[in-house]
């Protein structure tokens, strides 16, 4: 089954390649920032997170959103995404992975990770996050391990495995929700101190996932023998809408309670991302863009001609996902440290070599769902029509 | 009482293991105690009683403080004994005790019609050691903890660096170290371990004084009497005098963290 990722054609190998060169670039500079320290990073002593973070806490959304094609699937009986639960749970896998190299490469001592272990601190929220990213990992493997077997041998996935499937269902909820609570329980953070921020969590997830699932699709249908379906794609459609419209929502909450208190501490922050704090205006234009994005994505999504036009379905994804990228990517972490705990901003921006190790980490999970969606369409494409006659 | 053969066996294993395992742990925890801090052992052999007590805690007086403008004796003692490196820029400073603005410090409460004095009179900060600290709440390995005398310590083999504690600081007391500090010290104190990069490190109390019977660095160094230091559950201690004859601040008392840093403005 594995040998189909070492097959392809000239295109498949020159994908495979430049992601391959943009990894060892990476790993260069890993090795410089593992023999300098953190230093070659644009983190500050005010500013203690930044991308490496941000891109970790936006990923572990992407990974989250899988739940999305298996609980229809498996709980309601959903047929339509029957053959999407094993693309979804491998893009779930290739997330967590990338989560777990982002926390690898912004630890000051990253040998040492295993003291989360041997020292178990379950008053940390961290401690919490690692078990739950760790066990959807694990969750992912077997199932996908598991039912894919059963497909290819062309019989019923084990009765066993039901169980774990609907475990998974809660669990991608609570990885979202643990990550949120690593920022929302800081008193010393009143950006981050609101109870909306898991919820917003799960619905920048539910949104984001699914319009990289539906592009993942798109692509696939251009690219190999595997198509998705125009059903498929129209749900997955209707759930971006939903989950995206709440995410709007939650953030125009965020605003309200800000801005309508009045309180300085609470409304600072939001000034910072959308106006400017003290003169420093890098988050603004973002912001903005994040914003419009948000809206022009609504607006084809809410439009039942635009949203079934895969045209224009494919743009309304790409904003979805560029607008939460930014939200999430770029703006949350470093907002919950600006202003800092003295009042002033200490402005932060990504290095050259941090973006760069992150550019790396993406390529790694690019890799890993290159690899496990040719290992899965290749064994689908041979089933070929007897998997057509079968479902 | 009869001991049958095999039940005498099983003792006499137990005996002898015990016997054999308690040196062994002996060895094992001596080597890593010189390991962790060989040159600090011969060094600092207890010169006096220790100094206990409940509940420790620091009343700063910002006015006898003002008095000596310019002042850096307590800053200098501090970061001299402790170690702490001088990288010449703000980006991956360390600091344990360092002056800030008032209008900084307390930057929440509303200053608009206090003097310019006051505004910028220069104000100490260090670790609070609260009562309820967050930074020990949210480390995920244990590196950092509260001692039962309100000391906050830090564990610098066990941190892995992942900066938690000083993201949930609400006072900005903890530093990290983004590169290796030794080439940074000017000159080392062998009776302090030093830090290498990517942990995390703040003021102590000077605990490893404490138990050698004496005062704080910065307490000893100040001479206009402007750093206060003593048991807060002792009524008759200096700082419960204090606190209670004049009326003192704490930073950010809303959060709830208790800090035990007190400032007579």
């Amino acid at each position: 089954m594995i040998e189909n990722a070492l097959r392809g054609d000239k295109r498949y190998w020159t994908w495979v390649s430049a992601l391959g060169a943009v990894v060892l670039v990476g790993v260069y500079f890993w090795f410089r920032q593992f023999h300098l320290g953190l230093t070659i990073t644009g983190l500050s002593r005010d500013v203690v997170w930044g991308f490496y973070i941000a891109q970790f806490t936006f990923l572990v959304g992407v990974a989250a959103s899988a739940v999305m094609v298996v609980l229809p699937y498996y709980l309601h009986n959903y047929k339509q995404f029957g053959k999407l639960t094993i693309l979804g749970e491998f893009l779930a896998i290739a997330a967590v992975i990338m989560c777990m190299a982002f926390i690898f490469v912004d630890m000051g001592q990253p040998f040492r990770i295993g003291n989360v272990f041997l020292h178990p601190s379950p008053n940390s929220m961290m401690f919490w996050d690692t078990v739950s990213v760790f066990g959807y990992l694990f969750l992912n493997i077997i199932i996908s391990r598991v039912t894919f077997r059963a497909e290819k041998k062309g019989v019923k996935p084990p009765n066993w495995i039901r169980p774990i499937i609907i475990l998974s269902i809660p669990w991608a909820i609570s990885i979202h929700t643990v990550t949120a609570f690593l920022y929302s329980g800081l008193a010393g953070r009143p950006f981050w101190l609101s109870a909306v921020m898991a919820p917003r969590f799960l619905a920048t997830a539910f949104s984001a996932g699914p319009a990289l699932l539906v592009l993942i699709m798109l692509v696939l249908r251009k690219i190999s023998s595997f198509d998705a379906g125009k059903e498929p794609i129209r749900k997955l459609a209707i759930i971006i809408m939903y989950a995206m419209a709440l995410n709007v929502f939650f953030l125009l909450m965020e605003i309200f309670t800000a801005s309508y208190s009045g309180m300085p501490e609470h409304i600072d922050h939001f000034k910072f991302l959308y106006f400017g704090l003290d003169g420093y205006t890098t988050m603004v234009p973002w912001m903005w863009g994040s914003a419009i994005l948000a809206v022009f994505s609504l607006i084809l999504l809410f439009n039942p001609k635009t949203r079934n036009n895969e045209t224009f379905l494919a743009w309304a994804c790409v904003a979805v996902f560029a607008s939460i990228w930014i939200d999430k990517g770029l703006g949350m972490v470093v907002t919950g440290f600006t202003p800092n705990p003295f009042g002033t901003v200490t402005p932060y921006s990504p290095t050259f070599p941090e973006v760069m190790i992150s550019l790396a980490i993406y390529a790694i999970g690019a890799l890993i769902v290159t690899f496990l969606y040719k290992v899965a369409l290749s064994v689908r494409a041979r089933m070929g029509q007897g998997y057509e006659a079968a479902h | 009482m009869s001991v049958d053969r095999r039940q005498f066996v099983r003792l006499a294993g137990t005996a002898a293991l015990g016997l054999a395992a308690a040196p062994a742990a002996k060895l094992i925890a001596s080597q890593e105690e010189t390991a962790s801090s060989e040159v600090m052992h011969e060094a600092s052999l207890p010169t006096g009683e220790p100094k206990t007590a409940e509940r420790w805690a620091m009343v700063i007086d910002l006015k006898k403080c003002a008095g000596h403008e310019g002042c850096t004796k307590c800053i200098d003692a501090c970061h001299d004994s402790h170690n702490v490196p001088d990288f010449g820029n703000d980006k991956d400073e360390i600091k344990w005790l360092w002056k800030e603005s008032f209008g900084h410090a307390f930057h929440e409460q509303d200053l608009d019609y206090v003097s310019d004095e006051l505004k910028h009179r220069p104000t100490l900060m260090l670790c609070n050691h609260c009562d309820n600290p967050a930074c020990v709440r949210v480390c995920p390995t244990g590196a950092t903890w509260k001692r039962e005398d309100g000391i906050v310590m830090m564990d610098w083999h066990r941190c892995i660096g992942c900066r938690y504690c000083v993201v949930a600081c609400p006072y900005g007391s903890r530093s990290f170290n983004y590169r290796d500090p030794r080439p940074f010290i000017d000159e080392i104190n062998e009776e302090f371990p030093t830090r290498m990069r990517g942990v995390v490190e703040k003021c102590t109390f000077c605990e490893e004084l404490l138990a050698k019977g004496q005062m704080p660095k910065c307490v000893d160094a100040c001479e206009a009497g402007a750093l206060v230091f003593g048991d807060l559950e002792d009524p008759n201690s200096n700082v419960s005098q204090l606190l209670h004859e004049q009326f003192a601040i704490r930073r950010k008392p809303a959060l709830g963290t208790q800090p035990e840093v007190y400032y007579l403005v």
